[in-house]
């Protein structure tokens, strides 16, 4: 029973790694580049959210309804300032640019909000506490239920947005061929725009997340990049719901790998990302049904 | 028309380079120990500057994870020492071992591309962090000196490591000017240039860019090496730090991407500027971070690849240049 809860409990960090992926996943299937600052992009969220709460009082929630302005303005700018140009380079330039971006935000927060821990879990009131018990052994926590349930409602709202949405074909149709949407009226420049500023929204999302759940600095930023990448490559990259599925994979192997040492976590996360390397050198597609993202 | 790769400038500037490792070699005997640990620091410098420019700048793979190499290397040094190894023995031997890792990790590593093999690479690092981070005879987390080098008199530690850094730096990059002068270095410039033509014209891609990789294997192994006997004391949040990553990138592209002089002239600006501002904090960081950006985007062959470019110098002949016949 102890190995059922631990499977659980891994869905339940698995959906916090999905939604952290999801827009490094939405990014590379638009554009087909990887933006190294994804994960510090997700704890910037995190402190706009921690500003919001301090200087308002309102739950992290909805703070976090007060900063999603903030995070879609900041992937528009993103995209029009670094990415596009970036976009022009050759294939090492989106990840040069935004490692050094990734480097920037981190020492900018480290300015601003000094090295202190933080977290946003006291502040969520019962959201953190409230668990129930199943059959003794398994526990169900009410955060982790809630997390689960943004990641299906995310996921599925992304998906319609690409398959029943004209907005979303032109994203599918960009994402296949630039040149031949461009030729059809497309504008590629609005298109990217607009999955960069959807992408740095979720990401501000498991940035919220992430400062519920658990701690946060100004350092966070990379760890959270690798969980994720290591989310959309487990899944398959190109594929949303293969990101959906790779991230709860991680999370399983995660709380798995701590059932033999709490050492063990993140490695055996890192150890099954490598083994889905090794075994298909273009990622395994755990799931491809739907809109190609 | 006719094809030069000598000119009078780089025939000087050449020598000139010998000259000055020549005379980098008495620094130990003229100068104190300060004066000698910074001048370490900045070899190490051009060292791993000069392995990921073979990498990104001539194979195209970007690397995020080089700093596994260090700390291995590092690490392995401490390892070889505990053994009752020589101290400097164990040096060899942990850039040896340390290196050799390059050629498995080579076997999976090279078919990932581009993010893929720059993340793949971080988590390499990661996975080999949290190996050390497991080992109490390494220390755990919380880092381990090199005792065994307190044998020695300050002065002499610092002149011996000192020696060490200059030959490995010497060795080094004399190997990325000679292979890079080789028929093998046309084709390694070839892919540099553009890595489908070079495919097609019938340049063994994947061989070349493994022979790379291994290469910056050993040399971010020696880098490692050089770091933990001349701080004398490391621990696995720093040495595995992608902090590394950050300078090496920052260097090559300053400097100047897939060229051979760029990365010495980048290593010595990030040296200028570390002894600057030697309070270092975020302001500092936040500057490479913006000036590594920019330079992707704006300059992508760095400053010394401008100036070849404006001025038609080359002071460290590795390619070949088409000049019009003098009459």
């Amino acid at each position: 029973m102890t190995v059922a809860n631990a499977i659980l409990q891994g869905i339940f960090l698995g959906a916090f790694y999905a939604v952290l992926a999801c827009g490094l996943s939405l990014m590379f299937g638009v554009m087909r580049i990887i933006n190294l600052a994804h994960g510090d992009i997700a704890v910037f969220g995190a402190y706009v959210v921690l500003v919001v709460v301090q200087s308002t009082g309102l739950s992290p929630l909805l703070a976090f309804l007060v900063a999603l302005p903030a995070m879609i303005a900041l992937g528009y700018v993103l995209q029009l300032t670094v990415l596009q140009r970036a976009l022009k380079g050759g294939i090492l330039t989106p990840l040069l640019a935004t490692f050094g971006l990734s480097i920037v935000i981190q020492n900018l927060l480290l300015l601003q909000f000094s090295p202190d821990v933080h977290s946003l879990g006291a502040s969520a009131g019962a959201l953190t506490t409230e668990s129930w018990n199943l059959f003794g052994s398994i526990t169900i926590p009410a955060l982790g239920l809630v997390v689960l349930a943004v990641a299906v409602v995310v996921f599925g709202a992304l998906h319609l947005f690409l398959s029943r949405t004209r907005p979303g074909w032109r994203m599918r149709a960009t994402a296949e061929d630039p040149d031949a949407a461009e030729l059809i009226g497309i504008d590629s420049r609005n298109v990217y725009a607009t999955a960069t500023a959807i992408a740095v929204a979720i990401a501000g999302l498991g940035g919220l997340f992430l400062a519920i759940r658990s701690v946060f600095d100004p350092v966070s930023g990379p760890t959270q990049l690798i969980f994720a990448f290591e989310a959309v490559v487990i899944g398959g990259m190109g594929s949303l719901w293969g990101t959906l599925m790779g991230g709860l994979a991680l999370g399983v192997a995660q709380t798995l790998g701590a059932q033999l040492n709490p050492e063990y976590a993140v490695l055996s996360g890192h150890l099954l990302f490598l083994a889905v390397l090794i075994l298909r050198f273009g990622g395994v597609r755990l799931a491809r049904f739907g809109a190609r993202a | 028309m006719t094809v030069r790769r000598w000119t009078r400038t780089s025939k000087l500037f050449t020598g000139g380079t010998g000259v000055v490792a020549l005379l980098l070699a008495i620094v130990p005997l003229v100068f104190g120990p300060d004066i000698v640990q910074k001048t370490t620091t900045l070899l190490i410098l051009i060292l791993l500057a000069a392995m990921w420019n073979a990498l990104a700048g001539y194979g195209g793979l970007l690397s995020v994870g080089q700093q596994a190499f260090i700390g291995l290397g590092a690490y392995g040094t401490v390892f070889f020492a505990g053994l009752d190894i020589p101290p400097y023995l164990a040096m060899v031997l942990a850039l040896v071992v340390a290196g050799s890792l390059s050629i498995p990790i080579s076997l999976f590593a090279l078919r990932l591309r581009a993010a893929q093999f720059a993340i793949g690479m971080w988590v390499i690092a990661e996975v080999a962090s949290i190996a050390v981070r497991l080992d109490q005879n390494l220390g755990a987390g919380t880092g381990i000196s090199l005792s065994q080098l307190y044998q020695y008199d300050p002065n002499y530690r610092q002149a011996y490591t000192f020696w060490l850094a200059l030959a490995f730096t010497v060795v080094f990059l004399a190997a990325i000017f000679f292979l890079l002068r080789s028929p093998l270095g046309a084709s390694l410039q070839a892919i540099r240039d553009d890595e489908d033509a070079a495919r097609s014209l019938g340049v063994r891609v994947a061989a070349r860019k493994r022979l790379l990789f291994v290469l910056a294997g050993f040399g971010c192994a020696a880098a490692g090496v050089l770091i933990v006997a001349n701080t004398l004391f490391i621990e696995p949040g720093s040495v595995f730090s992608v902090q590394w990553s950050a300078y090496m990138i920052f260097m090559v592209l300053v400097g100047g991407l897939g060229t051979f002089e760029g990365p010495i002239l980048g290593a010595i600006l990030l040296f200028a500027i570390q002894t600057t501002f030697t309070q270092g904090g975020p302001w500092y960081l936040v500057g490479l971070g913006a000036t590594a950006a920019l330079f992707a985007l704006v300059l992508p062959r760095g400053l010394w690849g401008t100036i070849e470019e404006r001025l038609g110098l080359r002071l460290l002949p590795v390619g070949y240049q088409v000049v019009e016949k003098k009459k």
